[in-house]
């Protein structure tokens, strides 16, 4: 190997970055008993505020809450917990969408499509789901939490007071879904113009470019190349 | 009054003078924004910059110059019109002026001035009026805060030319610059004038100030804080188009050339070789040959290539200071030198 | 670095109690200044409202969107393989790291791992885009400061990676070459030995920028003590890649997660910097580009045979599922939460972006510096607009 750069800057305090264990010792992968660690702090602290919980062993654990211990949750991951990094919040909406894969053809009448709503890992009872992750650097794990919210006025309170950077977070999911955060300072739009109408990452609300021009695979639909055996994508 | 022993009427001559003036301001400015603005900043960044207009590129200065003619005079509507017009010109204006005062040969000048450095020193703060012109009138924030920045820099790097100068002053003992020349390129050096005695080699503390100075005169980078390309996009001249960017663009490459002409003649010797080589007498002007009123500008014009050569290429090499690190600079380290340059003349001066 | 703090914490009191002086005094507003969308600084159109106290911010907000393509919405409507296609576009400069993640985790929800070779091939092209976008970073930063000749180098030594990445995937900027299951193709003739000479090349460039510019004094007076992030705002604000490491928080997440990628294969350095300024951000990834190649002379010494592609159906039905995977990208974490029914396509990708959080801090880090300042702390947090919008 190539000797690495010397060159420390003037008056600097850097440190030699000899902290760092070199890579032969076996990458100190959190278990699952840390993942079970989770959800009893969790549970400890909430009580009936958690819901359900999922350890996917050897991979990550989702936990949900109810949406009024949301915050009180949050609050949980960061101190009890020690995830103190904050990586993303955001909202999943579990209706289908009732324009399919937006592949109709207008002059068709719409095909019958499925309409029950299907939760994912943890479960849950409402149509949109609220969920963040968050990550504990010291040991290399993290959390996923969701929560549902009600169907008409969605609301849940604001994650700022526990990591200052779901401001920005909880704008676009208000703008994309239409969830409300309860004590948000300044709960305006993120991308979209400040008159916009309608939610658009709701299943409901169609892809305007695919309304504006119908999906131009309709008109030389050819059949997808066939067999399940061969190599290759499709 | 002669011109190389020609006898010419008053307004012949200062037809004369007036062409002179305005080739001696604008041949430097197309040199130097060829040679170094086109190609040598372009070979540093290795590519080779402008080559398709003419051979290697020599005629894209005219290229350019028809394109920004040709363009439409575009104004903000909310300008103050009278002063937004007559900015580019008080900047181009110092430009010419400033240059009347420079020797170009032992009979080449366009006026031979008592107090030319006086002058000199006095005229080259014009160009400020007409930056800060154009800032406040552009109705344009960012114009305004280039202007404002300009006025601080200006104003600030002012004070250190000046003293500079001053020690060449207290060498030569004169302020005209005909007289400073000559002197140079008479005087000895402990009893050896082989050389005669180019002020840059005593005073090159107050050279380095001076270049220094200029560089901060001139708005280039390291001390380009009123333009900012990439903060204020033009600074001040971001509301100017067409034949008014034009004139900001010569003024800012002709204020470089002429300002390397005046450097070299307060510190390099001018026009002039060593006399001692020509056998010329320093009290007998006549006695220089006449052909050097053709090879004093050639000498000038080579002499301000290498030092614009200098001050382009900082240009292309450093980044900008910030506005309050730029002053605390001129404030805090080139004023103080300069004193003391000052200061250590004054005893020599008077020692030797 | 509690002394940097406390004292960008003075001078914002300070420069609010001027402020609120004056205003009673001269009764005068702040000047309200725009900067961008269309300016030579931001990266693309990012329109930040700063509010002037002469050159003094008093407050800043980001005002993003302009770029917003819809990426979340678009992948509903796509099928798994498509969304590669989609989502090379996030990150434009390093694209074939904006593929990674959302492979992973359809693999993992598929269940599928990629032959070795695959991996390390992956891999491999992961730090040349890694190095492709941070050598523009490095000649980019010098253009924010007034530096006009480094960026020509950057551009210059960039292309030989481009060339590169073009050789083996058959696009420049939008390779598209990443599949569930493994890679497109496998590598072309000789294009190993062609890496390792443009790694040498890369090392050179590295040495010119630190020379050039990390050295001059100018430069380290525009950038040290400016901008500085505490650890703990840092993390919980999401700052992610050398934004974080430049605070002192030691988290890299290609040697601190087990991922089916050849990281756990070789040895690199992580580099972090305890002062979080603007100048520790830009010197960590000078270093990183350096150790980037030396990641892929070390990958490129030892690439297993055998095949890039693993048995997957032809058409690609990814079981019902939700899985998270994020990568340490160029820019700093980048991730997708894939929730999967079953379908041809996704049912919803979360797609967390790394400068999207690293951006969300401008309002927080702008307060009280100077205009200058503004500009150079943007270019040291480094930002794509398409990674902000989506």
């Amino acid at each position: 190997m190539a000797p690495l750069s010397d060159t420390v800057p003037p008056n600097d305090t850097v440190p030699p970055n000899d902290t760092v264990p070199p890579n032969d010792t076996p990458l100190a992968l959190p278990g699952d008993a840390l993942r079970e660690g989770v959800v009893t702090a969790l549970r400890a602290a909430l009580g009936e505020g958690l819901i359900d919980s999922l350890i996917k062993p050897n991979d990550d654990v989702w936990v949900r809450v109810s949406a009024e211990s949301w915050q009180q949750a949050g609050r949980v991951l960061r101190d009890v917990v020690g995830c103190d990094y904050f990586c993303f919040l955001s909202a999943i909406d579990w209706m289908p969408s009732p324009f399919g894969r937006s592949e109709d053809d207008p002059s068709q009448p719409a095909p019958e499509r499925d309409t029950a709503i299907k939760q994912g890992y943890t479960g849950g009872e409402t149509r949109m789901q609220v969920f963040a992750r968050v990550t504990n650097i010291s040991k290399h794990f993290g959390v996923t939490i969701k929560a549902d919210v009600a169907d008409v006025e969605p609301m849940v309170a604001t994650w700022i007071p526990v990591y200052a950077g779901a401001n920005w977070h909880e704008r676009e999911c208000h703008e994309m879904f239409g969830i409300g955060f309860h004590g948000h300072p300044d709960l305006r739009n993120m991308y979209l113009p400040t008159d916009f109408e309608g939610h658009p990452l709701r299943k409901d609300f169609p892809l305007l470019a695919r309304l504006v021009k119908p999906w131009p695979g309709i008109v030389d639909v050819e059949p997808l190349p066939g067999g399940d055996d061969d190599e290759g994508e499709a | 009054m002669s011109l190389l022993a020609v006898d010419l009427p008053y307004w012949a001559q200062s037809l004369l003078r007036v062409l002179g003036g305005t080739v001696a301001v604008l041949l430097p400015a197309g040199t130097i924004v060829y040679l170094f603005l086109f190609k040598m900043m372009s070979f540093m960044q290795s590519r080779l910059g402008p080559m398709e207009a003419g051979p290697y590129g020599s005629m894209q200065l005219f290229a350019e110059v028809g394109k920004w003619l040709q363009k439409e005079d575009i104004a903000p509507a909310r300008a103050d019109l009278k002063v937004f017009r007559a900015a580019p010109l008080v900047v181009l204006m110092s430009t010419f002026l400033l240059v009347a005062v420079v020797p170009f040969g032992p009979d080449a000048y366009f006026t031979n001035f008592d107090a030319g450095v006086f002058y000199m020193l006095a005229v080259s703060s014009i160009s400020t009026l007409g930056i800060l012109m154009a800032g406040w009138s552009s109705a344009n924030k960012y114009s305004l805060l280039g202007g404002l920045r300009a006025a601080g820099q200006l104003i600030a790097y002012e004070l250190p030319m000046v003293l500079s100068v001053l020690g060449v002053v207290i060498q030569a003992g004169t302020m005209n610059l005909q007289v400073i020349v000559i002197k140079q390129n008479s005087d000895s050096i402990f009893g050896w004038n082989g050389l005669g005695y180019p002020y840059i080699l005593t005073q090159f503390v107050a050279f380095l100030v001076f270049m220094i100075s200029v560089q901060a005169e001139l708005t280039q980078t390291p001390f380009d804080m009123p333009i900012a390309e990439s903060e204020l996009v033009s600074g001040y001249m971001t509301e100017y188009s067409g034949f008014r960017f034009l004139i900001f663009f010569i003024a800012e490459f002709a204020t470089a050339g002429v300002f390397a002409l005046i450097a070299s003649v307060l510190f390099l010797g001018g026009w002039g070789i060593p006399f001692s080589w020509a056998g010329w007498d320093p009290t007998d002007l006549g006695s220089i040959d006449n052909w050097m009123n053709f090879g004093g500008p050639l000498i000038m014009f080579t002499k301000m290539m290498v030092l614009t050569a200098l001050i382009m290429w900082v240009r292309f090499s450093y980044p900008r200071f910030r506005e309050d690190q730029l002053q605390r600079f001129a404030w805090k380290v080139l004023i103080p030198v300069s004193l003391v340059n000052i200061m250590i003349t004054a005893i020599f001066k008077v020692a030797f | 670095m509690p002394d940097i703090a406390d004292r960008q914490k003075l001078s914002y009191i300070a420069a609010q109690a001027a402020d609120a002086r004056l205003n009673v005094e001269l009764e005068t507003e702040g000047m309200t200044l725009n900067i961008g969308p269309q300016h030579p600084a931001t990266h693309g159109t990012l329109r930040i409202i700063v509010r002037l106290d002469g050159e003094q911010v008093i407050w800043a907000e980001p005002s993003a969107g302009y770029m917003h393509r819809g990426y979340e919405k678009l992948t509903e409507v796509r099928t798994f393989p498509q969304v590669t296609a989609l989502v090379n576009r996030i990150d434009w400069l390093g694209s074939f790291a904006n593929e990674v993640p959302f492979i992973l985790a359809a693999e993992k929800l598929m269940q599928v791992e990629a032959p070795p070779r695959a991996q390390w091939i992956r891999t491999i092209l992961f730090e040349l885009s890694r190095i492709a976008n941070v050598s523009l970073f490095l000649g980019d930063l010098g253009v924010q400061l007034g530096a006009i000749t480094p960026v020509f180098m950057a551009f210059r030594d960039r292309e030989y990676v481009l060339n590169l990445i073009e050789s083996a995937t058959g696009g420049r900027f939008h390779p598209n070459f990443d599949r569930i299951g493994g890679l497109k193709d496998d590598l072309p003739a000789g294009w190993i030995t062609e890496t390792k000479q443009v790694m040498k090349k890369l090392r050179n460039f590295c040495d010119e920028i630190e020379a050039l510019l990390f050295g001059n004094e100018i430069f380290q007076s525009r950038l040290r003590g400016i901008g500085v992030i505490p650890a703990e705002v840092a993390k919980q604000y999401g700052l992610s890649g050398a934004n974080l490491r430049a605070s002192g928080v030691d988290w890299d997440l290609r040697r601190d997660q087990q991922l089916p990628l050849a990281y756990d294969k070789v040895e690199f350095k992580v580099w972090t910097h305890p002062d979080g300024d603007s100048f520790a951000r830009c010197w960590i990834r000078l270093q990183e580009t350096r150790e980037a190649t030396l990641i892929v002379d070390q990958l490129l010494d030892g690439i297993p045979s055998g095949p890039v592609m693993a048995k997957v159906p032809r058409i690609i039905k990814v079981p019902a599922g939700e899985a998270w995977v994020s990568t340490e990208n160029p820019l700093g974490e980048m991730g997708y939460y894939v929730v999967s029914k079953g379908d041809l396509g996704p049912f919803r990708v979360k797609i967390r972006s790394a400068s999207f959080n690293n951006i969300s801090i401008v309002p927080w880090v702008l307060r009280g510096v100077y205009v200058p300042d503004v500009i150079s702390i943007l270019a040291s947090l480094y930002f794509i607009l398409g990674d902000i919008d989506r």
